[in-house]
């Protein structure tokens, strides 16, 4: 699956909240299930510089790929960061590097998430493309 | 007269505001005030007929406009009680008051001088005091605090002695809304000859302060937090102090006669205030301190306390909530947690049903890491917040603990 195409399943994922309730808790539910990073990786080189809450952050290039793996102590960041991965991970760096991720708009998150948290969102983004880019010619 | 808050709602028409669906319940006030008509009309008015440059001019306009400036500084004066109004020097709010002190002061401070500031202080009034660490070999000493947020008065008075040059505490903590008995503290300072500085920025919008009944040497409040405009704020000196000082910065207005040889220097206020002002800032700021003046004060303080002490026993029926602050004198702000939730996902559920509050460290570092948490979740109140805000706040609360856990 592409990049977009994992955008587009998340975008008709929320087109049936109707409201801001349900789409939290949706992310709630997401951050819940995130894959903990590995204790040994939440090392403070890993946290993403911006965000409100504590992020952590770990990329690795398998078989040509990016994989991602996070953390939060907050659990929205969590559930953000989760959604991220989806569509970021498992993808080459070149893909990640140009990916437009225009269903943040779309699924209405940028219009609902506190400046802060929308700039812990921009830094996010811009962390996971800085990791691919530094891993794309290893 | 009892205080109706209705008629003083109808005056704030940002208040009207949707956030999404919900009404807007503004509960963070201590970061900044909402502001009345009379002063958004004030700024309007000041641009469409007003607008010179101020102190210099000849003409019409610029006379105009000085008076109006001088006249908010009048307006000032009067409320806080100080005895001449160049004793109330415009500057760009309480963190700038404080610098202009810690700088001007600081050029006399010698190695070994030693400054107190409280365990309370918000960054602005710890970090101008650290410059004079690096630069000059101050010493800065801390009063402590108990776990309720009080300081404690008994080591302040061991660490006065004839070494200290000035006190430095703010008279309401910003985080943990404790009232500090800040008149008392003054005259303690003043047995050792030590200046007493208070910083009023979280005070003034909950109390009236009598400068000459406080004795305080230096008063450094904002007027965004007190119902007027950004970016404008007072440092209240004595007279003979502020006199005595150097001047902070050098640029027009401050000055009496320049030559590349030797520059001599305005008098006070003008001193202290080089280049162009905030003029419309200092206006509007004049314009909420009167309006502020025409309330029944005493009421206005007797209703907030009772929207803080419901507020605070509503909290309290939320299971897994740990107050921060829970000082005997306390105003305007309730400091919390909920047992295992993060106060960012707390804000943003909050933020969601139209909640306005902050979270994080509120600028007070040291005091999160006294409780060795990372942050809390503040809701802090104003005159204009009504019961039914409270209800919403409590009622949004639950429902975000509710999704959370």
């Amino acid at each position: 699956m592409s990049i977009t195409d994992k955008e587009n399943e998340i975008i008709e994922e929320f087109a049936i909240y109707d409201d801001w309730m349900e789409k939290y808790e949706y992310i709630i539910e997401l951050g819940k299930d995130l894959p903990i990073i590995d204790e040994a990786k939440k090392t403070d080189d890993k946290i993403i510089k911006g965000c409100q809450s504590q992020v952590w952050l770990n990329a690795e290039k398998v078989d040509g790929k990016i994989k991602y793996s996070a953390d939060a102590d907050a659990i929205i960041a969590k559930g953000i960061i989760s959604l991220l991965i989806q569509v970021l991970s498992n993808e080459t760096a070149d893909d990640i590097l140009e990916a437009q991720l225009d269903f943040i708009k779309e699924i209405g998150l940028q219009e609902h998430l506190s400046p802060t948290r929308s700039n812990g969102l921009v830094a996010m983004v811009k962390q996971m493309k800085i990791e691919a880019l530094a891993l794309k010619n290893k | 007269m009892t205080f109706d808050v209705e008629t003083i709602r109808e005056q704030f028409p940002i208040l009207k505001q949707m956030i999404g669906k919900y009404p807007l319940v503004y509960l963070d006030n201590g970061a900044t005030t909402q502001k009345p008509k009379a002063v958004i009309d004030s700024i309007t008015d000041y641009y469409t007929s007003q607008n010179a440059n101020i102190h210099r001019g000849v003409h019409t306009l610029s006379q105009n406009a000085t008076t109006a400036y001088e006249n908010a500084r009048e307006a000032i004066q009067k409320h806080i009680n100080a005895k001449k109004s160049y004793e109330c020097i415009f500057t760009k709010g309480t963190t700038d008051s404080i610098n202009l002190v810690a700088s001007s002061l600081g050029k006399l401070i010698k190695k070994g001088d030693e400054i107190i500031i409280s365990a309370l202080e918000h960054h602005s009034n710890i970090v101008p005091w650290q410059f004079l660490v690096e630069e000059k070999g101050a010493v800065l000493k801390v009063i402590p605090m108990n776990h309720a947020g009080e300081l404690d008065l008994d080591v302040y008075q061991n660490l006065l002695s004839d070494k200290t040059k000035i006190v430095s505490v703010t008279h309401v903590s910003n985080a943990l809304g404790t009232v500090n008995p800040i008149k008392q503290m003054i005259k303690k300072a003043h047995e050792f000859g030590a200046y007493f500085l208070v910083d009023a920025a979280q005070s003034l919008q909950h109390f009236t302060i009598d400068v000459q009944d406080f004795d305080c040497d230096f008063m450094a409040f904002s007027a965004h937090k007190i119902f007027g405009p950004t970016g404008v704020g007072v440092l209240f000196g004595k007279e003979d102090i502020l006199n005595e000082l150097p001047p902070y910065q050098g640029g027009g207005d401050m000055i009496k006669t320049v030559t590349f040889e030797k520059t001599t220097y305005n008098e006070l206020p003008h001193k202290f205030e080089a280049g162009t002002p905030n003029i419309v800032g200092g206006i509007a700021f004049g314009k909420a301190i009167q309006w502020l003046s025409k309330l029944n004060l005493d009421e206005v303080k007797k209703y907030e306390n009772y929207l803080l002490d419901y507020a605070t026993n509503e909290i309290k029926t939320i299971n897994g909530v740990v107050l921060y602050g829970t000082a005997k004198h306390k105003s305007g702000v309730l400091s919390f947690l909920i047992d295992g939730l993060h106060p960012y996902d707390i804000g943003t559920l909050l933020n969601q049903q139209g909640v306005a509050v902050r979270t994080g460290h509120h600028c007070t570092q040291p005091i999160m890491d006294f409780y060795n948490i990372p942050g809390t979740i503040r809701a802090s109140f104003s005159l204009y917040n009504t019961k039914a805000d409270v209800d919403a706040f409590i009622n949004a609360l639950k429902k975000a603990v509710n999704m959370l856990q």
